[in-house]
Formats: structure tokens, C-alpha cells, sequence
């Protein structure tokens, strides 16, 4: 009934139940022997890059209000960061590495944010996206930078000191689980944190809580810094599976695809964003396989959800899961 | 009544274009005493107190707040100085419940420790202290019934008492209430007035109030504003038996 509820913020019981079966499916995936499992092991690993990539998005858009359509900026300066770090003739270690391109992401999302939590609602949007394009036409426009066809990652990043070979398949697909794992639960208990609460308080009424005395500039500087640093971890990530970086990994579609992402899932509890995640690109998958005009068919889909369920995948399990429930106390 | 003022406006003026909404106002406001501004729709006392609170910036003029000089500050900034607003448009977390609401307002005077990683990740509602002062502050409103409730779902009086609580757990000295009787009905007026009356001690009150049974039961000073300008203030029955205030505003009610 009430908005607070629409955001889900506290997972009902049910949904918790359908998310453990979502994350045991992951864990024993590997396990099951299929024809092609290579190909799936990867685009499962894929979608679960894109899922913290949702995620941190959703730590601005559903918690923060602040939609941003500029965040695959982030994404896309870590994958470089990793690109640029690896050698011709060596990796680089993961454990340095991957901190050192999350916080790359992060300061320049700090800079940029120093700029752009300024501005509100539809200014916001804009001048996030002008920021977004201008590091984009960076790397587009300067061949030192690898210019448009972008460059390789020489070496997958070593992470033998974890035990992990990177090489192998499975081995990063069940390290970006961990990560999944990891930024999901971290980010599940910032959201309760006394700076989670004040980050909804601005989403809701930003107003009200200045005059409380909160300062909302610093809280919305902290939250892109952080959003932008974890959009990070998945842009190294991408930028390791796939052993290739190139400009549109920051360009405009990337960022528009997380936000639709997020819509799809349900905004705001970070669940939602893995679930929007996945249905994304899988329903992208089956509508490629099926049409030169997938396009068409995706956004055919993604109007489809938002009348059907305006409150996201995960909004309308709530609803099909707890009908029965709408009275209780 | 024989300190000094906590807060202090002098001349202040605020221009929207030609219009002077507010026109060199002075207001002193002291502890333990409630000091009232009434006048006609449109003659400035919302203005004003945005201009105390810092929403606005003043054209001319100057504000000081227990000795700093708050002109142009911003409204987080006094707000932390020990101000504490209510708004005339009901102004809170509508999606919260009403305890997430105080709870919230409660919380932004907690020291945070952000050096401290340890302290990021704790939950807002183990932080004790913050529930200590929104439990008061509940309570002190006469909300405690309603604390587990979605502030959407409360009725129109109720959500002005929690405007009220929400002030109150930020633990100001100064209150600025705008018309916080609006749209109630007699029994919540009531209670409202009773509400003011006892936390009154602890507090330097401005009180904007259209509601001349409660102005008079309330108020120890009373400023009457037209058009952007005070044309009466003293002791309300003083003020009441003014001409001109008759004129211009109390003859239309009280006649």
C-alpha cells in the first residue's frame, strides 16, 4: 500500500526463499554437466558482472533518486584502468589491481560528482550523460587512449595468491559470484546504515532533511563516489573476462542498459537490480537469436514490464507470492 | 525573560523583484517565551521565517543566532546552530513510518565518525542514542500510539505532530512554527496548544499562527505584519486594542 513498501526495501520472506534458490542455482550451475557449458558458464559470468554493474547504479537511482544516465563511465575507466595496467609481457596481480582500478573509478566519479549532485531531476540527468560522453569521446578521439577500436587486455589478472587461476572458466566464474555475493551484501547493509537512511531521506524528501541539518551535498557526493568505485569492480571484471576494452563500454548505450536494468528488476533493494540484470540479458539473448530487430522486441518487453509490473520483476513476485497476505497487521 | 535573546533579526528585507515580501523586520526571540506573528494572508510571515531558517537569503538586513551571525547560511548549517523549523505546507518523510521519520531527524545530530570504517556498516536503528532522543520526541508529541505507522497513513493532525516531533529531536533551543494549527480540528488544536505550552520552557519560540484563540492563549508577544511590514508588536493585549492592527486585521474577525 504505502511507497515505502513499493520499494521493498525490507525483502518479504518469499522473496528472500526465491533469491537463496537464485544463488544455489549459481553455486551448483557449474557442477551440472551441459553440451555447451563453456558458452553459458561465460554469459552467466557475464550477467553477473552486469548485476553489480546494476547494482551500484541502483545505490544512486533507487536508494538516492538520483538517475543517473552517465554511470557506464565508471564502468568502462576501470576496464581501461586494467588494460592499461596489464603488460605485454606479464599480468598484474589481482589483489592490487582490482582495488586500484575501484578506486580510479571512484576518484573520477568523485570529480565529476563534485560537479554534477549540484543539479536535480531532469539537469541531473543531462549533465551526468555530458560527462559520460566527454570521457567517452577521451578514449574515442585519441589514439593513444586506443582511439575507437579500443585495446586488448594482454593477460587475465593473476590471482594465484587467492588460490584462483582466472584462466580457467570456472574459477572466475565462481570469483565473480563471490563478488556478486559480496557487493550485494555490503551494499544490503549500507542501505540500513545511518548513511543508507539519510540517502533515502533525499530520494524521499530532500527539503525536509536539510532542515534537519543534514548536509544532502556531501551524502550525495559520498554515494556517486562509492556507486562509482563499485561500478568499477565490474568494468575490471568485464575488461578481465573478456580481454577487451573499447569506447562503448562508457558510451550511452551501456549506461541506459543498467538503468533499464534496474526498472526491470526494482529499484532500491539491490535485488531487484541482479534480477533486472539477468532477465535483461536473457531476454536480449532469446531476442537476438530470434531477429535481426531485436531492438525492437526489447523495447517491446521492457513496456510490456513496466505496465505489467510498474514496480519491477521482483515488485510483482512480491505480489503474486503474498496476496494472500495483504491484511496483516 | 531577562537573558539574551537566542536569536536576533535585524532589519530584515527580502525583495521578490519590486515586491519587498518582508521590509526591514526585526525579531528577538528568548527562551521560555513564545513570541507570535499574525497578519493577513500574504503579508509575509512565512517569508520571514524562511529568511530566519535559511530557505531564503535576505536581501538586506542581518540574523544572529546565539552570537554567530547566520546571514545567508545555509538552512543545515542553522539548522545544526540549534534551529528547529515546522512548515506551514506539512513537510515530512510521507513513505517512513512515523518513527523512521523522527528517527532520521534524530540521527543528524549524532557525531559521525567517518574515519571509523566500523561505524559505516552498523544498523541506523542499534545506534542508541539517536533512539533515546526520536523516542522522547515521539513521545513528547503524543505520537507514541502511531510511532509503527506510515506517515502517509496518519490523519491530518497527527501528521502535524510529527512535524513538531521531528523538530524536537533535533534538541533545538529556537522554534520557528509555521502555522502548525493549520487545518486542525478543535480537539487536535486543543492538544496542540498544550503540546506548545510544554515544551515552551525549553525553547525560544516565533509562532505563526492564524489561529487567534490559540495566538491569545500562547503568545507572550505578539507582532502583527501587513504587506511586509510590522505595524504593531508588544504584549498581545496590547496589540489587540491597537487601531490600526483592528483596522487591518483583528476587525475582520473579532469585530
Amino acid at each position: 500500500m504505502s511507497a515505502a513498501k513499493a520499494q521493498l526495501e525490507t525483502l518479504p520472506r518469499s522473496v528472500q526463499v526465491v533469491l537463496m534458490a537464485g544463488a544455489l542455482a549459481l553455486a551448483v550451475f557449474p557442477l551440472v554437466p551441459t553440451q555447451s557449458s563453456d558458452f553459458y558458464l561465460q554469459m552467466l559470468t557475464q550477467m553477473m558482472i552486469l548485476a553489480i554493474f546494476a547494482m551500484s547504479l541502483d545505490l544512486l537511482q533507487g536508494v538516492t533518486g538520483l538517475v543517473s544516465l552517465g554511470h557506464a563511465a565508471y564502468f568502462g575507466l576501470a576496464g581501461y584502468a586494467l588494460a592499461f595496467l596489464t603488460p605485454a609481457d606479464t599480468p598484474i596481480a589481482l589483489w592490487w589491481s582490482l582495488p586500484l582500478a575501484a578506486a580510479g573509478a571512484g576518484l573520477a566519479a568523485l570529480v565529476i560528482g563534485f560537479f554534477v549532485v549540484r543539479t536535480h531531476g531532469i539537469y541531473f540527468i543531462m549533465v551526468t550523460m555530458a560527462f559520460a560522453q566527454m570521457v567517452f569521446y577521451l578514449f574515442f578521439d585519441n589514439r593513444a587512449l586506443g582511439g575507437s577500436d579500443g585495446i586488448y587486455v594482454n593477460f587475465r589478472p593473476d590471482a594465484t595468491a587467492l588460490g584462483i587461476d582466472l584462466d580457467n572458466k570456472t574459477h572466475f566464474y565462481y570469483f565473480t559470484l563471490f563478488v556478486l555475493v559480496g557487493v550485494y551484501l555490503f551494499l544490503r547493509r549500507v542501505l540500513f546504515s545511518p548513511f543508507g537512511r539519510v540517502l533515502a531521506g533525499i530520494r524521499v524528501n530532500e527539503h525536509r532533511l536539510r532542515a534537519v541539518g543534514y548536509s544532502s551535498f556531501g551524502y550525495k557526493l559520498a554515494a556517486f563516489t562509492l556507486a562509482g568505485s563499485l561500478a568499477g569492480v565490474a568494468g575490471y571484471l568485464w575488461a578481465a573476462q573478456t580481454g577487451f576494452v573499447n569506447p562503448e563500454l562508457m558510451g550511452f548505450h551501456m549506461s541506459a542498459h543498467a538503468i533499464m536494468m534496474v526498472i526491470l528488476g526494482g529499484m532500491g533493494n539491490f535485488a531487484g537490480a541482479i534480477v533486472g540484470a539477468f532477465t535483461f540479458e536473457y531476454v536480449l539473448h532469446l531476442a537476438k537469436d530470434l531477429t535481426k530487430h531485436w531492438q525492437l522486441l526489447m523495447g517491446g518487453f521492457i513496456v510490456l514490464v513496466v505496465i505489467v509490473a510498474p514496480r519491477g520483476l521482483l515488485g510483482l513476485a512480491d505480489k503474486v507470492l503474498n496476496r494472500n497476505q495483504e491484511s496483516d497487521p | 525573560m531577562n537573558d539574551a535573546p537566542l536569536l536576533v533579526a535585524d532589519k530584515l528585507t527580502k525583495r521578490f523583484g519590486g515586491l519587498a515580501a518582508v521590509h526591514e523586520v526585526s525579531v528577538k526571540l528568548y527562551r521560555d517565551h513564545i513570541h507570535a506573528v499574525i497578519g493577513p494572508n500574504g503579508a509575509g510571515k512565512s517569508t520571514l521565517t524562511n529568511l530566519l531558517s535559511g530557505d531564503l537569503p535576505p536581501t538586506s538586513g542581518t540574523i544572529r543566532f546565539g552570537g554567530v551571525e547566520t546571514t545567508g547560511h545555509t538552512p543545515e548549517s542553522i539548522s545544526r546552530l540549534g534551529l528547529g523549523r515546522s512548515y506551514q505546507k506539512t513537510n515530512i518523510f510521507l513513505p517512513f513510518t512515523v518513527w523512521d521519520n523522527v528517527r532520521l531527524a534524530a540521527q543528524s545530530r549524532e557525531r559521525h565518525a567517518p574515519w571509523n570504517p566500523l561505524r559505516w556498516l552498523q544498523a541506523a536503528d542499534k545506534l542508541q542514542a539517536v533512539n533515546g532522543r526520536c523516542e522522547r520526541a515521539i513521545e513528547l508529541a503524543g505520537l507514541t500510539h502511531r510511532a509503527r505507522h506510515v506517515a502517509a497513513t496518519i490523519s491530518h493532525g497527527e501528521q502535524r505532530q510529527l512535524e513538531i516531533a521531528m523538530t524536537l529531536a533535533t534538541e533545538p533551543t529556537v522554534l520557528l512554527l509555521d502555522e502548525p494549527l493549520a487545518g486542525m480540528g478543535q480537539a487536535e488544536a486543543e492538544r496542540m496548544v498544550e503540546l506548545l505550552l510544554k515544551i515552551k520552557k525549553d525553547h525560544a519560540m516565533m509562532l505563526v499562527e492564524h489561529d487567534m484563540d490559540a495566538v491569545f492563549a500562547l503568545a507572550d508577544q505578539l507582532t502583527v505584519m501587513v504587506n511586509g511590514q510590522v505595524i504593531a508588536s508588544g504584549a498581545p493585549t496590547d496589540v489587540r486594542a491597537d487601531p490600526q492592527v483592528q483596522a487591518a486585521y483583528l476587525g475582520d474577525e473579532h469585530g
